[in-house]
């Protein structure tokens, strides 16, 4: 420490006589460096708490994503490809690459379209039953992501209501391509939805009024001025949509088939199937690259590009950009995906109380008694690990947004992007990675609770960043500034006024990490044990061993938890923030 | 002493090139006296608040010392330097009340809740704020919310005030208000404060001494009477308030007093910026309402002859505007109680004149 000190006292002396020389001189970036620590060092408490978050992100982000690469090229401690040119040697998987790619690129085309569909009627249209498309299209967003995939199983399978019962028709194929396609568009189109609605929102509709008012047709002003304001969205809306299908793993485990395989699948498979760690870490590290890749290009590039129309208050405007005609044609495709939607978790529910699915659908309770009695541990275990590992991201999401967009130190880019890192992995590659990681001393962590509550506390920091970036860049800084000034520090600073600011920003983070750790499978599945074991992973073992009424029963009470907890923490924060609360949540 | 600022420079890396730096503040030197109030004045971008937030500790100076009291306070961090801030856009944390907020400062440093409680009551009451203890901030008016934040920066009884261009966001009715209330409370409390702004008018009401800058240097340091009547530069004469400048030679000097001959004219002038010498160009600092304007009697009494070029009249003033053969500028005339004083008609032709007090030298820039 008394060396830092002198070291950065000597390096402004150093500072301070060159500017004397010539103020046009340029300083050293270790000179800035140095004023930096010069800087944070004055308040010792903050200064602990950066040392020791970049540790932490180092040690459980970046480490496990080197522990994977270096076992996909290191062979016996030296460089070799061979284990990559294994793997792009044999057909399958190469075929494994090929397919995901192309399921990631279909779903982004095809879950942007009906996401603009639906973002352009709620907004942009006055057309009947808005609130009920809404929560259609963000109920798949709050429930596991391979629901999708269970009930279309139920619906189109060899079982399946539609295929078997209604149609008679036998051996219907929906592995593979077809399936999964519909099941990853219905479940990531929300995610367009929620951002191309946030776009078309921010086109003021008096840019349109003007294009009419100029003598355009509506379909010549939707050309020429909605749809190229909300390009830009709609690209990023791809790459994420992309990104989110590439790592997927609940649908394709279910719904692909060994005809059609899938990268993040056969990762998993390697590992847990062939004890091959090397094949299944350079699976995961050719998972990694374009995820990863797409992910920055879509953060730094193309979000970047987005139009900012609004000034002032919100003007208002009837809409009047489409024709009765093509609001009904909107509303009637918006019904038809929701019913669709529908369909899918009325299916589910049946299947909960049906007692053999597809042969004997009469009424029972047998498989909630499963879920309660041998299952019970699971959802005892879910909620410990979602309930511990939720806050805990929230805080450190909520300091690390504090500290990134608030203060100045060296190593803030590194912990700007290691921990928004953790959003773009795959997570069958973490999960891989902390296997390799934590599986000896002195970090043995391999099946406790402890390496769950890491990875879920590390994957879902960067929520809790997100909200806590966007709500103080809106806080005047100032208002930081005069509790300093009147003599808090920052520890004090952040408890007694950041922090109550940044409240109903954290509590919509911690709603979305929660659902997010409720419902994660891809990391998970590798990290669970016989003593820590969790929801989503016993729906794939059931789902596997053909019980689809234990899954569904396990799949029905894992979103009434998570619907309950939203309802529980929205009514808090109304109580809290009176009616106002209630909607500072987004969802 | 209580606060002295010793070769001050700011360096900040530019913006938009990544390796170019911006001086933000240059080589400034000040010292204020206790219970005094001074202002920084300048036009945006002239380094005043980057020279507040240096005394304030939250920004680092490049090169230099601060010192408050009598302590050189480099190395102390803004939360335990003496000094409170009144801030532009107030920051009144929108998440307490209004006693919670003024009582913010005193809560920290520990004090008991009755006592807190005794101490903000006091201050509401001086501050004209009695009955708004549970407003939330969101219910109060602009003005109200100026107040609160200057309760919440009074109450801990900082050695050092600061304001930064703390009516900027009122109307301009209660910004005139305002700026006599500051200055009552300042007077009040007798805490030294510095003042920040960009408006001359909102300067020359609350201060004793003015500091006007401009690209990060000082340009003068005076008194609002020094500053406005004595200007000791260009920059000073033209950024305070409307003025001629009258170009002239100075043809002989007496001590500090110089003859100065003019296009038609001579007149004896003891008031200058800087030693002049004899036959050096100077300019005359008059101010539109210090020159007398009249019917040209005989030629050689003249001291300047103008034409009328435009007119304004605003009721209790109107004012001139006036072309002199050879002059560059134009000059500018106000005359107050017109209707004693008489009118002009645009192209009538008016003699100019001013009364020597009146008037200030400074070197011409070539």
């Amino acid at each position: 420490m008394m060396t830092r000190r002198e070291l950065c006292e000597s390096g402004s002396r150093r500072i301070r006589n060159q500017n004397a020389e010539s103020a046009k001189m340029k300083t050293s970036v270790w000179d800035r460096t140095g004023k930096q620590i010069r800087l944070i060092s004055r308040d010792p408490f903050l200064l602990i708490v950066i040392v020791l978050i970049l540790a932490s992100l180092i040690v459980f982000i970046l480490y496990p994503l080197f522990r994977v690469i270096a076992m996909s090229v290191f062979q016996d401690g030296r460089f070799s490809l061979s284990v990559l040119g294994e793997v792009f040697a044999s057909w399958y998987l190469r075929r494994a690459f090929l397919n995901s790619v192309m399921m990631g690129a279909l779903t982004a085309v095809f879950g942007a379209i009906i996401g603009f569909l639906f973002a352009f009627s709620v907004s942009r249209t006055d057309i009947p039953l808005k609130k009920f498309l809404h929560i259609m299209a963000i109920i798949p967003i709050i429930s596991p992501p391979f629901i999708g995939a269970l009930s279309i199983i139920m619906l189109f399978g060899n079982n399946g209501l539609i295929t078997w019962s209604l149609l008679k028709i036998n051996n219907f194929q929906i592995y593979g391509f077809r399936g999964l396609l519909i099941a990853q568009v219905v479940t990531f189109f929300p995610v367009a939805y929620i951002t191309l609605r946030g776009v078309l929102e921010s086109i003021s509709p008096t840019l349109e009024d003007a294009a009419l008012d100029l003598g355009g047709s509506r379909w010549k002003v939707f050309r020429r001025v909605t749809l190229p304001l909300a390009i830009p969205g709609i690209a990023s809306a791809m790459l994420v949509l992309f990104v989110e299908t590439l790592a997927d793993f609940g649908n394709p485990l279910i719904l692909a088939g060994s005809q059609f395989p899938i990268l993040s699948v056969q990762a998993y498979l390697q590992i847990t199937g062939m004890y091959d760690l090397p094949k299944g870490s350079a699976l995961a590290l050719i998972l990694l690259v374009p995820s990863v890749s797409v992910y920055f290009l879509q953060k730094y590039w193309v979000s970047r590009k987005q139009y900012v129309t609004v000034t002032g208050k919100p003007t208002q405007s009837s809409p009047k950009i489409v024709s009765p005609a093509v609001k009904w044609l909107l509303f009637a495709s918006c019904l038809l995906v929701a019913a669709f939607i529908l369909l899918i978790y009325a299916t589910i529910l049946w299947g909960a109380f049906a007692r053999v699915w597809g042969s004997d659908n009469s009424l029972t309770l047998q498989h909630f008694r499963y879920v309660f009695g041998v299952g019970f541990k699971a959802v005892k275990d879910t909620l410990i690990v979602a309930g511990l590992s939720t806050p805990l991201a929230g805080v450190l999401g909520m300091i690390i947004a504090f500290l990134v967009v608030r203060k100045t130190f060296p190593g803030k880019r590194f912990m700007e992007l290691s921990s928004m890192l953790s959003f773009a992995v795959p997570g069958t590659v973490i999960g891989i990675g902390y296997v390799l990681a934590f599986n000896s001393r002195p970090l043995l962590l391999t099946g406790t609770l402890l390496i769950l509550l890491l990875n879920f506390i590390f994957r879902y920091i960067p929520v809790g960043i997100q909200s806590g970036v966007a709500i103080l860049r809106q806080v005047d800084a100032s208002i930081e500034e005069a509790a300093i000034d009147l003599g808090a520090d920052a520890n004090r600073t952040f408890r007694k006024v950041t922090l109550p600011l940044m409240v109903p920003a954290f509590f919509s983070g911690l709603i979305y990490s929660f659902v997010r750790a409720m419902t994660a499978i891809s990391a998970a599945i590798f990290l669970v044990s016989s003593s820590w074991h969790l929801m989503t992973v016993q729906i794939m073992s059931q789902v596997e061993s053909g019980r689809l009424g234990a899954a569904a029963a396990f799949s029905v009470i894992l979103v009434g938890i998570i619907l309950a907890a939203i309802i529980l923490i929205r009514s808090a924060l109304s109580l809290r923030y009176g009616r106002m609360g209630g909607t500072m949540l987004k969802i | 002493m209580s606060v002295r600022l010793v070769n001050i420079s700011k360096i900040f890396p530019s913006p938009d090139t990544p390796h170019k730096q911006v001086v933000a503040v240059k080589a400034v030197e000040l010292e204020i006296n206790d219970g005094e109030m001074v202002t920084l004045l300048g036009p945006s971008g002239c380094g005043k608040t980057t020279t507040l937030r240096i005394i304030s500790g939250f920004e680092m100076p490049t090169t230099g010392d601060v010192w408050i009291e009598g302590q050189k306070v480099n190395d102390l961090p803004p939360n335990r330097r003496d000094t409170s801030m009144v801030f532009q856009s107030y920051a009144i944390f929108p998440h307490l009340s209004v006693a919670q907020n003024i009582g913010f400062g005193l809560e920290l440093k520990g004090w008991k809740a009755a006592r807190i409680r005794e101490e903000v009551e006091r201050i509401m009451e001086v501050m004209n704020l009695k009955d708004m203890y549970h407003r939330r901030p969101d219910q109060l008016s602009g003005g109200q919310q100026q107040r609160v934040a200057l309760a919440r920066a009074i109450i801990n009884k900082p050695s050092v005030l600061l304001f930064d261009e703390p009516l900027s966001n009122l109307d301009a009715k209660l910004r005139e208000l305002m700026r006599v209330e500051i200055r009552r409370i300042q007077q009040t409390f007798k805490i030294t404060s510095v003042y920040v702004t960009h408006d001359q008018a909102e300067a020359m009401t609350v201060s004793d001494r003015i500091v006007v800058m401009n690209d990060g240097e000082v340009m003068q340091i005076g008194t609002p009477f020094e500053i406005y009547s004595r200007p000791a530069n260009l920059f000073v004469a033209d950024f305070i308030g409307k003025v001629n400048l009258i170009e002239g030679r100075i043809t002989d000097t007496k001590g500090e007093t110089y003859a100065v001959e003019y296009k038609t004219g001579s007149k004896t002038i003891s008031s200058a910026a800087a030693a002049l010498q004899k036959g050096q160009k100077i300019l005359t600092v008059v101010r539109p309402e210090s020159l007398r304007l009249a019917k040209p009697q005989s030629p050689d009494s003249v001291l300047l002859l103008g034409k009328v070029v435009k007119i304004v009249y605003l009721g209790p003033t109107v004012e001139y505007e006036l072309s002199v053969d050879g002059l560059k500028r134009t000059i500018a005339a106000v005359v107050s109680n017109p209707i004693e004083a008489g009118f002009f008609d645009i192209g009538e032709e008016v003699a100019i004149d001013f009364h020597p007090q009146a008037a200030h030298l400074i070197p011409a820039e070539e």
